[in-house]
């Protein structure tokens, strides 16, 4: 009698258990599937941190990004979530457009009458090498209004400047101090709150319709 | 009284940046500000030749900063590139306007900050005209 209790339980006992078991697997692989599905272009490529080259049809210009910030500490692009940024790469030996440029954008935030920050203005060095946490620090302390200075190492630079499809070049100039001046792509970058890419301004485009982006990352 | 308004008048291009000199070449300018630590700064010259020939700037020097030369920015398909510009010629009776994005003084090496409101000491030299002393204002936007 007992034993013919026992092997009528068993299956059951198995069976639960099984139960138990698909139903635990069943969610995971429906959130496993779903999250292949909705990124296409991460499961493409096969690598989760890598992001597609600029040119490739899944490029994505921007997304998440880690920097070191004026004081040193690690700046994640968390930071900024929520407010809408203008990115601009360049290095602070560079006199005339950096300066034109950050000059500018702070200028036009003032003309927009929406507050002191609006948006951020966020400033990349493509010079890692000379440019350290305190160089961008009182090179965006220049334009009397908020800029947050970045830099970081040589490869983060590299990677952030390719997610943002800027041009970056060391160009030998005896006349120049180090020897040497950075090429860099000079359009400034507009995100909005989500941080989603929105527009660039090239430097040859005039301020009304600079305005009219920067009022639309801002509406 | 005469004697001082004369001193005036003759201290007048000091105080304007301006220095004109026998040859005919006029220059003026201003420089941009920077802050503590930063090792790079800009001006931009307005060089005007009255002369009957044409000059050529052949230098700039300038005792707060350890070298300084004349450099040329361009946008060149959306990449800011910046290159040294040397021996600019300026023909007879025509101006050379230095700005923004453009030809500029570009000033290395910098032993103190451009501060805002003072000046700028700058030598330039012609082919001809042969060196002019400025002081340039500090400022943050062209002269208007």
């Amino acid at each position: 009698m007992s034993s013919d209790s026992n092997q009528t339980s068993v299956p059951t006992t198995r069976l639960r258990r099984l139960r138990l078991i698909v139903w635990g697997v069943v969610p995971v692989a429906l959130v496993v599937v779903a999250v292949l599905w909705l990124r296409p272009s991460v499961a493409t490529s096969g690598a989760v941190t890598q992001r597609a080259d600029p040119g490739s049809p899944n490029f994505q210009l921007g997304g998440p990004f880690t920097l070191t910030g004026a004081d040193g500490k690690p700046f994640s692009s968390a930071k900024l979530a929520g407010q809408p940024y203008v990115m601009f790469f360049g290095f602070t030996h560079c006199p005339d457009v950096c300066p034109n440029t950050l000059a500018r954008l702070v200028r036009l935030r003032q003309q927009l009458n929406k507050g002191e920050t609006p948006f951020q203005i966020v400033f990349v060095t493509v010079d890692p090498e000379r440019d350290n946490p305190q160089a961008v620090g009182s090179y965006a302390k220049l334009f009397n209004s908020p800029i947050i200075g970045l830099t970081g190492t040589r490869a983060q630079i590299d990677q952030v400047a390719k997610q943002h499809a800027i041009y970056e070049a060391k160009v030998p100039d005896a006349s120049a101090p180090d020897g040497y001046t950075m090429d860099h792509g000079a359009a400034a970058l507009l995100f909005g709150r989500d941080g989603k890419f929105v527009a660039t301004i090239a430097q040859e485009e005039g301020d009304d319709a600079a305005l009219a982006k920067l009022k639309r990352i801002t509406a | 009284m005469h004697r001082r308004s004369l001193a005036l008048l003759a201290l007048m291009p000091t105080l304007f940046g301006a220095a004109p000199g026998p040859a005919g070449i006029v220059v003026s300018g201003w420089a941009r500000p920077t802050v503590a630590g930063q090792s790079s700064g800009a001006a931009y010259l307005v060089v005007r030749n009255f002369g009957p020939g044409a000059d050529t700037l052949v230098g700039v020097a300038s005792p707060v900063a350890g070298m300084a030369g004349v450099h040329r920015s361009q946008i060149v398909g959306g990449v800011s590139r910046m290159r040294p510009a040397d021996g600019i010629a300026i023909a007879a009776g025509k101006k050379l306007t230095m700005a923004p994005g453009g030809y500029h003084v570009m000033l290395m090496g910098l032993k103190a900050p451009l501060k805002l409101g003072s000046t700028l000491p700058l030598t330039v030299r012609f082919t001809h005209a042969g060196q002019r002393q400025l002081r340039l204002p500090i400022q943050m936007s062209p002269p208007q």
